[in-house]
């Protein structure tokens, strides 16, 4: 003897993004804090050394950011005019940072004054930066030079001339203490050797370039400019590895994760996308409310800083991990409450009573399964479950359908409830997903009420609304047979034509073979 | 406890149409009213007549008929429609609109009618007839699903009658418990109904019994009752209604439109079950192995009601995926159901993995797994081929998500002239696809998805197409509508050869060369099995039975069988089943049974369900029906194949008597008279031993 089967349900796939291990872990973070700064946010840049302070360049200023603070724990503002890119050395003790009347100013993180003043360049200042030496600083300016210079001293050593625009990024190697790298808006990369005169290595990203970085390894060099992010092997001289091109606008800034697994890019046209440094295949991708400046990751990501065109600063901090928290909270019924008596192992002169399992039936299957239909439709039609679970109620309706009892269920109602009914209706129609049923359904409304058509202005009003959105959903599906027939002879003029040949070989009555040879 | 001795007990019913259609005769044995000495038989005939028959007991086992006097006339065919009351002091009986009682003692008949009153529901007219045991009682059950209680039918004129109503449907049989304090009904809806002191307000309800309760009938101590189902099937009820034990064989399925398969991993057939259910039944145990549920959907057991079944089933090579589709048909257009199951070695048993809405824009007309190598998995494909004209691969894919499972899409759509695509089946290798589109034969490779080659044989479409095995596996059979067979060479791409043959059934044997072909001409069908090379047939046998053949099926033996013969060395490797139909009435599909099902025992069957252990005897066994009722030992028929080897048949027989001691005769002559109403061939190897 079976049971009674609940209504089955049809769950539909959700379209959009399935969840992989990498929605899962980027989507592990809080909702984003938002600071508001004075201007446009030109930099970010995380203290490599714990507690992970963060430097936020943005108009005139620099402003200090511990991990959870809000308000600035620090600020440099000795600038007249804008600053430009503040920099932490490897040991979180010094700052860099140029400016926009072209001299580069080194703070000590403790101080307030700066510590030197490095002036050579004629123009603005976008690009300053620590050689992985620590005694060093490169720079480059809108004067089209890059600059290196001597910290303890504070005079220039070498200045390369060999960009033809602006230079407006840069990086330094991590392994080799001479080498860095500058993009300008002449479309190129150049990558220097403070050992030699001129650059040693020029790569051509086609783009104004934007943002480089270089991986922690030093062999791949990461442009972006335009719309692109392109990935070079500098070990092979400079050979393109990877063009992506998945933003619709131009890419403002680059960042690798601390595992140095994934790579992100920030661009204008609001949104973060995170790359598989394997696959260089989208994984994830977060957007925000404005164009994107720049962009940083503490260690161990456990923050995400971007920064805006409006100079709002956007932190979102990871979650912490769920088990501790719940485990504090709250204070469960103890595990041996829920044992109890489970591992109790009969006796031999015990007498065993099995104790059904009670299965819990939604509502509308208990009045479906004592075949109340009527009751059964006005459950599905409560608020909760048209509004939320649709599909819901267009089951429990395809399964009144096939009782043969849609009919009954739906006639003898008030004008309220015809109302209630049409609106889901005409709302729900057009889904591809549950139009055949609902189309029946609109049939039979139609059907049922003919009679009292014109007695209420409500329920007019919503046979119009229906009229008007089974109208539009024929327009549309009309125009879309006319794209479809449109690619059709699009299709049919690329592919090549497939020569057929038949073959009609009557040899008795009996037999014909037609045989088909397909040329390419 | 009437039953607990008895568990494994084997019970079959036969429909009682088939049996009346051939003039065979039931008999109701009504043991309580007769006295010590004598025995009294009624038995009525297809005169429609009720006759009392008087036996006395002679020497040994025969009764001898003494007396017999016609009781009742206009009596209904049913045996529902007859009912012995009170300690055999009348018998009622119901036909049409009419009610008539006979009383013995007083030898008076009174009838008593019903207006004809026809409503939306149906009419009511009687139905079934039950006798209260102690009172004078009598309920009717009728069409439109209303019972009424008659009383005081000594008087002609002043009889009451109240009425009970809760079926919608016919109300199919009906029963008093053991005191008479409560009544059982059941019908169409499959729910049993539980009447307490015959008022209309007292019931209680056994719902979803599975299928229309046909039979309903109390155990003598009224501990138990049982049901017995329009789909074969027996359903012990304790007295609370609490369901306890049900026996079943092959389930009756309405309509076999999944067709016999075998399932490559228990080596069961596989065929529609109850409504919505796929049954593996093991044909050398007689037993259903399991019923696996594919619809997942309530059954509502009403005419009329247009409701999804199971139509094309599928297993991978070896048994590890299951490919089911179900169909609901609808005005508009089909609703349809591609579902995909995975093995699940845990549970033992298939576990929902895929399952694809509308796979087709209409009926899905075959479906095939390539048969390769499951080892690699990404071998595995699926073809279906449907009404719209298209023929879909699926394969399986990998999904993104952490656990890795793998889920099934759709990897090319073929088509063909816009042509409906009929058949699909894979070359032995996997690396041939053949689809036939109405008249034509496309051959496409399977990895390319390219189209290799077309083959036609004109005036008809395709029915059926099959690749050759082994050493035949360069040719392609098919089957037209208007009577070829055709054998196709794929190297030469040309016809190789062709027989005018109506074929209905095209069936490879999975483990030879071996092709059976079931043909249908002048109204009997003929076995054809042929290898593809040769155009001559190694075996033939004409006029197999008088009805098509729907189905056949090819179920590998464990261990190949050692035969002599030439002539049935096909047989070696496996064996044949069949499946055949037969026009009832009302165009139902009559399944069939049996061949070789163990011996069954039925004591004091004349309690247990007299009607349908009856209607296993013939009229002329009637002197033995006592003991046959005591203790019946039922060999069912063993169908031989030949009919002009009937000395073989006997032999055949008598070789396999174990079971059947007493009614070994009986047998014998069912296997003469070739009344195949319902039944399976089963081609026993043994006999054609008596051919040497």
């Amino acid at each position: 003897m079976a049971t009674y089967k609940p209504v089955v349900v049809q769950a539909f796939p959700k379209l959009g993004e399935r969840i992989t291990k990498d929605t899962a872990y980027w989507r592990g973070y809080k909702t984003p804090v938002q600071i508001k700064e004075f201007g446009a946010i030109n930099k970010i840049d995380f203290s490599p050394v714990p507690p992970y302070n963060y430097a936020v360049t943005a108009s005139s200023r620099i402003h200090i950011y511990g991990r959870y603070s809000q308000e600035p724990i620090k600020t440099f503002s000795r600038f007249k005019d804008a600053a430009y890119c503040a920099t932490y050395r490897d040991d979180g003790n010094l700052l860099v940072a140029g400016s926009e009347e072209g001299s580069i100013h080194l703070f000590d993180v403790s101080g307030r004054a700066p510590l030197r003043q490095f002036d050579g360049h004629a123009k603005p200042v976008h690009v300053v930066g620590f050689l992985s030496d620590k005694y060093r600083v490169f720079s480059g300016g809108d004067d089209y030079s890059s600059n290196l210079w001597d910290i303890a001293s504070a005079t220039e050593i070498a200045s390369y001339s060999e960009h033809t625009d602006y230079v407006r990024c840069g990086c330094a190697s991590k392994v080799n203490a001479d080498v860095f790298i500058t993009g300008s808006y002449d479309h190129t990369v150049k990558l220097f050797d403070a050992r030699t005169k001129s650059s040693v290595m020029t790569i051509e990203h086609g783009q104004p370039v934007e943002s480089v970085l270089l991986f922690p390894s030093g062999g791949l060099l990461v442009s972006a400019g335009g719309r692109y992010v392109k990935v070079w092997d500098v070990l092979k001289g400079g050979q393109l590895l990877v063009s992506l091109k998945n933003h619709h606008k131009t890419v403002t800034c680059l960042c690798l994760n601390s595992s140095g697994q994934r790579l992100l890019s920030g661009s204008l046209d609001r949104h973060v996308k995170i790359y598989s440094t394997t696959s260089y295949k989208v994984v994830h991708s977060f957007n925000y409310a404005t164009s994107i400046l720049s962009l940083a990751l503490s260690p161990e990501d456990e923050t995400i800083v971007v920064g805006m065109t409006n100079g709002v600063l956007s932190v979102k901090h990871k979650k912490p991990e769920e088990r501790k928290e719940q485990s504090q909270k709250k204070r469960q019924p103890a595990y041996r409450t829920y044992v109890k008596g489970r591992t109790y192992m009969p006796k031999q002169e015990d007498f065993c009573v099995s104790k059904p399992v009670k299965r819990v039936l939604r509502k509308y299957d208990k009045l479906l399964k004592s075949f109340q239909s009527s009751k059964a439709l006005d459950a599905v039609l409560e608020p909760p479950i048209r509004l939320y679970t649709p599909e819901v109620t267009v089951a429990v309706m395809q399964e009144l359908h096939r009782r043969g009892t849609l009919r009954s269920a739906l006639a003898g109602r008030d004008e309220k409830q015809i109302n209630l009914l049409l609106t889901f209706v005409a709302r729900r129609v057009i889904e591809p997903r549950f139009t055949p049923v609902l189309v029946t359904v609109a049939d039979m409304i139609t059907d049922i009420y003919q009679p009292v058509v014109g007695q209420s202005a409500i329920v007019d009003r919503q046979f119009l609304r229906l009229q008007e959105a089974i109208g539009k959903e024929i327009d549309y599906q009309e125009e879309l047979l006319e794209v479809l027939g449109m690619m059709d002879t699009l299709f049919a003029t690329f592919t090549e034509k497939r020569a057929t040949y038949l073959e009609e070989n009557k040899s008795n009555g009996l037999t014909e073979t037609i045989e088909t040879n397909t040329n390419n | 406890t009437f039953f607990c001795f008895h568990s494994d007990i084997y019970f079959f019913n036969i429909c009682l149409e088939d049996c009346l259609s051939s003039l065979w005769k039931h008999i109701l044995h009504v043991s309580d009213a007769v006295d010590a000495s004598s025995e009294q038989i009624f038995l009525w005939s297809d005169t429609f007549q009720l006759v009392s028959v008087k036996l006395t007991k002679a020497a040994g086992q025969d009764l001898e008929a003494k007396e017999l006097s016609v009781v009742l006339d206009g009596v209904d065919a049913s045996p529902k429609c007859i009912a012995f009351g009170r300690e055999g002091e009348y018998v009622a009986s119901v036909k049409e609109v009419n009610l008539q009682v006979f009383f013995f003692k007083r030898k008076q008949l009174n009838r008593f009618s019903v207006s004809t009153v026809k409503t939306k529901s149906g009419n009511n007219q009687f139905a079934c007839i039950a006798c209260h045991p102690t009172e004078d009682c009598i309920a009717t059950g009728h069409a439109d699903g209303k019972i009424r209680l008659w009383r005081n039918f000594y008087h002609k004129k002043d009889y009451t009658f109240s009425t009970l109503h809760w079926h919608h449907d016919t109300v199919m049989d009906l029963a008093f418990s053991m005191e008479g304090t409560s009544l059982l009904s059941g019908g169409v809806e499959s729910v049993l109904v539980l009447w307490h002191n015959e008022s209309n307000c007292q019931k209680d309800f056994l719902p979803r019994l599975g299928s229309a309760i046909e039979y309903i009938s109390m155990s003598s101590d009224g501990t138990l009752c049982c049901t017995l189902h329009t789909d074969n099937r027996i359903t012990i009820i304790n007295s609370n209604l609490r369901f306890s034990k049900s026996i079943q064989g092959l389930i009756k399925s309405r309509d076999v439109k999944t067709g016999l398969v075998v399932d490559p991993r228990t080596k069961a057939l596989v065929l529609n079950g109850e409504p919505g259910h796929l049954q593996f039944y093991c044909l050398q145990s007689d037993q259903q192995l399991f019923s696996l549920d594919i619809v997942q959907r309530q059954y509502i057991h009403q005419a009329g009601l247009n409701q999804a079944d199971l139509v094309k089933v599928a297993f991978s090579a070896q048994g590890k995926w299951l490919a089911t589709v179900e169909e609901r048909e609808e005005v508009t257009d089909p609703e349809l159901q591609l579902k995909l199951w995975l093995y699940d070695e845990e549970t033992q048993s298939f576990k929902l993995n895929t399952r694809i809405n509308m796979p087709h824009e209409d009926h899905i007309t075959d479906m095939c797994f390539r048969e390769m190598d499951e080892l690699e998995d990404d071998s595995l494909i699926l073809v279906t081929a449907g009404r719209d004209c298209v023929f879909k691969v699926w394969v399986m894919v990998e999904d993104t998500d952490p656990e890795g499972s793998v889920s099934w899409s759709c990897d090319f759509v073929g088509s063909y002239h816009n042509y409906q695509a009929t058949n699909c089946c894979f070359s032995e290798d996997g690396s041939l696809l053949a689809v036939s589109f109405e008249e034509t034969v496309t051959v496409w490779d399977s990895i390319t998805w390219d189209l290799k080659c077309t083959f036609c044989h004109p005036p008809g479409k395709i029915r059926n197409i099959c690749f050759g095995r082994l050493t035949c596996s360069k040719y392609l059979i098919g089957a037209t509508d208007y009577g070829f067979l055709c054998c196709w060479n794929l190297l030469s791409c040309a016809l190789e050869w062709s027989a005018h043959l109506n074929v209905l059934v095209l069936q490879p044997d999975p483990l030879s060369e071996h092709i059976a072909a079931v043909s249908w001409l002048s109204k009997e069908s003929s076995l054809f099995v042929f290898k593809p090379n040769e155009p001559r047939p190694i075996y033939i046998q004409r006029n197999l039975c008088k009805e098509k053949i729907q189905l056949a099926a090819f179920v590998p033996r464990d261990e190949p069988e050692t035969i002599v013969s030439e002539k049935y060395h096909w047989l070696r490797r496996s064996q044949l089943f069949f499946l055949t139909d037969t026009q009832v009435r009302n165009s139902e599909v009559g399944l069939t049974t049996l061949l070789h099902t163990p011996a069954h025992v039925l004591p004091s069957a004349s309690f247990l369900c007299p009607i349908f252990i009856n209607s296993l005897l013939i009229s002329k066994e009637n002197k033995s029906a006592e003991e046959v009722a005591d203790e019946v030992e039922m060999e069912s028929e063993k169908t031989e194949d030949d009919s002009d080897e009937e000395r073989g048949v006997t032999e055949m027989e008598q070789e396999d008597t174990s079971a059947m001691e007493l009614l070994g005769e009986m047998t014998r002559k069912l296997s003469k008279s070739q009344e195949k109403e319902l039944r399976k061939i089963r081609k026993m190897d043994y006999s054609w031993i008596s051919a040497f």
